[in-house]
């Protein structure tokens, strides 16, 4: 570690950022819908809520409880009060992020509302970790949110508009996910991040946003290899965030190509959360609460008993409106990626 | 911005996207929408001959099979049966008009929270809104051609 007028510098290569103290993980939580709580990771979930109306009058305020509630049980479970909470980086897909500001807005704490589309916890993750590192907050909250109603009727159809799927699009998921990170030592560290760039293939098919992602993913994975100095088997697992079944595959064949093949570790959270075969979710989930809640419900605890030791987590988002695609625009993509490393196993794979 | 500099560059991956990505059987599909689309108008088809006789004219009879199919489709997209039946049967439940009665149903459903006016009144047409412009437009078209067509002859 270098100083740099009087600070600690944490710049790595081009695009990253390696923490001169790890972050950790304090606790997290997520709430998942009907649905999402009949595919394969379940029981994992906190809270399995039946009503996907979450006892609301519209879809809006369900997923404005939702997150709260997420957000909520993830202090707690951090064993900390909503006071203890210096600041919040929270985000949705709605437009001008209503979900998060009237969700948020209830619990009475600093907000900074994000969006990076289906990218945005870790968008939430990385910078909820820099202004820990930084010195900005002892305990700092990352939560998002999507419902699958709010964002159909935001970026699609009505509900009851009659229409056929094509089998590249992806479920939107009705979840939410927070996690606490903070710098009391817990079992998740969090040692470092690399900032995705906007990145566009000129792919216009908002119906198949794995495609559109996947470069995206493929060059902040590469990127944050590079900065690291790292190959893809120094860690467990690389876990996108939706890119569904198109998707990986695009990913898995554009990281062989740049001479990274990852096909032996590389996971993605839209395919982890439901069954193709009996939920009918075509590509695989999508959303800003499918990456949150796989991440506070499984990737998290996985990492956190030691069954993975090092994971390099990599939400994707497809950047695009309703406007942007009526007006012929292309549907670019952004990854971020965070590195999450159990506290117990040392740096033996260090730089 | 990272991007793929060449237009060359990017319709070779769009074509590489293309050629991995999955889409729905074309002759099944078909198929479907053939049988439902053909049930749909055959339960027209039924209703106008039982109107006939009742002793309604023709016209008269038309009207009333319009009628009940548009109301039967918006009773089914408000029960949620019409995105299901759609889902299987495709452009076989798009082209009767019960696909044009759902298209107005599922917005006025969907933005009533919004309210009378900016909800449903300014939102109830948003898919079908096109169909109904259009459509008019172009029998306008074709009534002046015909007009002109009866001047010239």
């Amino acid at each position: 570690m270098e100083e740099k007028n009087g600070c600690i510098t944490q710049i790595l290569g081009k695009q990253s950022i390696s923490f001169a103290y790890p972050v950790y993980v304090q606790g997290c939580a997520a709430i998942v819908g009907k649905k999402e709580g009949e595919g394969p990771l379940g029981r994992h979930f906190d809270e399995v809520e039946e009503d996907d109306k979450f006892g609301q009058k519209t879809w809006e305020e369900a997923e404005s409880v939702m997150q709260r509630k997420t957000a909520s049980m993830a202090v707690g479970k951090a064993g900390l009060q909503m006071d203890d909470i210096r600041m919040i980086f929270a985000g949705d897909l709605l437009a001008q992020s209503i979900a998060s500001s009237f969700g948020i807005g209830g619990l009475d704490c600093p907000l900074y509302g994000l969006f990076g589309a289906c990218s945005t916890m870790g968008e939430s993750l990385a910078l909820a970790s820099m202004a820990v590192a930084g010195g900005y907050g002892e305990y700092v909250l990352a939560v998002t949110s999507s419902h699958f109603a709010t964002a159909e009727k935001e970026f699609r159809f009505p509900l009851g508009y009659g229409n056929q799927r094509p089998l590249s699009a992806s479920w939107t998921v009705t979840a939410s996910g927070a996690c606490v990170v903070g710098n009391k030592k817990g079992k998740v560290k969090i040692t470092g991040v690399t900032t995705g760039k906007v990145t566009d293939y000129g792919l216009k098919d908002s119906q198949n946003m794995g495609a559109c992602m996947a470069p995206a993913a493929c060059n902040t994975i590469v990127q944050h290899l590079k900065d690291f100095g790292r190959k893809p088997e120094d860690y467990d697992k690389i876990i996108t965030g939706d890119l569904g079944y198109v998707g990986q595959q695009i990913l898995l064949d554009l990281l062989e190509k740049e001479g990274y093949p990852s096909a032996k570790v590389h996971e993605d959270c839209g395919i982890l959360i439901y069954d193709r075969e009996t939920q009918d979710t075509h590509s695989g989930g999508s959303g800003c609460g499918c990456s949150a809640a796989v991440l506070a419900s499984y990737i998290i605890p996985k990492v956190a008993c030691g069954d993975w030791k090092r994971v390099l987590f990599v939400p994707t988002g497809a950047l695009m409106s309703k406007v942007s695609f009526y007006e012929g625009n292309s549907v670019p993509g952004i990854a971020q990626a965070v590195i999450l490393e159990n506290a117990e196993s040392g740096n033996n794979r260090d730089r | 911005m990272a991007e793929l500099k060449t237009e060359e560059e990017k319709k070779q991956y769009e074509a590489y996207v293309k050629e991995v990505t999955p889409t729905h059987c074309l002759p099944a599909n078909m198929a479907k929408a053939f049988l439902v689309g053909g049930l749909i108008c055959v339960l027209g088809q039924v209703i106008l001959n039982w109107c006939q006789g009742m002793g309604m004219d023709e016209k008269t009879a038309g009207s009333w099979c319009s009628i009940i199919l548009v109301f039967l489709s918006a009773l089914a997209t408000g029960l949620n049966l019409y995105p299901k039946l759609a889902k299987w049967g495709g452009a076989g439940t798009l082209v009767p008009i019960t696909g044009f009665a759902n298209s107005v149903a599922a917005p006025a459903v969907e933005y009533q929270k919004e309210g009378q006016v900016f909800g449903i009144g300014c939102k109830i047409f948003t898919i079908a809104g096109p169909v109904i412009l259009y459509g008019i437009f172009f029998s306008w078209l074709l009534g002046v051609i015909y007009w002109i067509f009866t001047m010239v002859i």
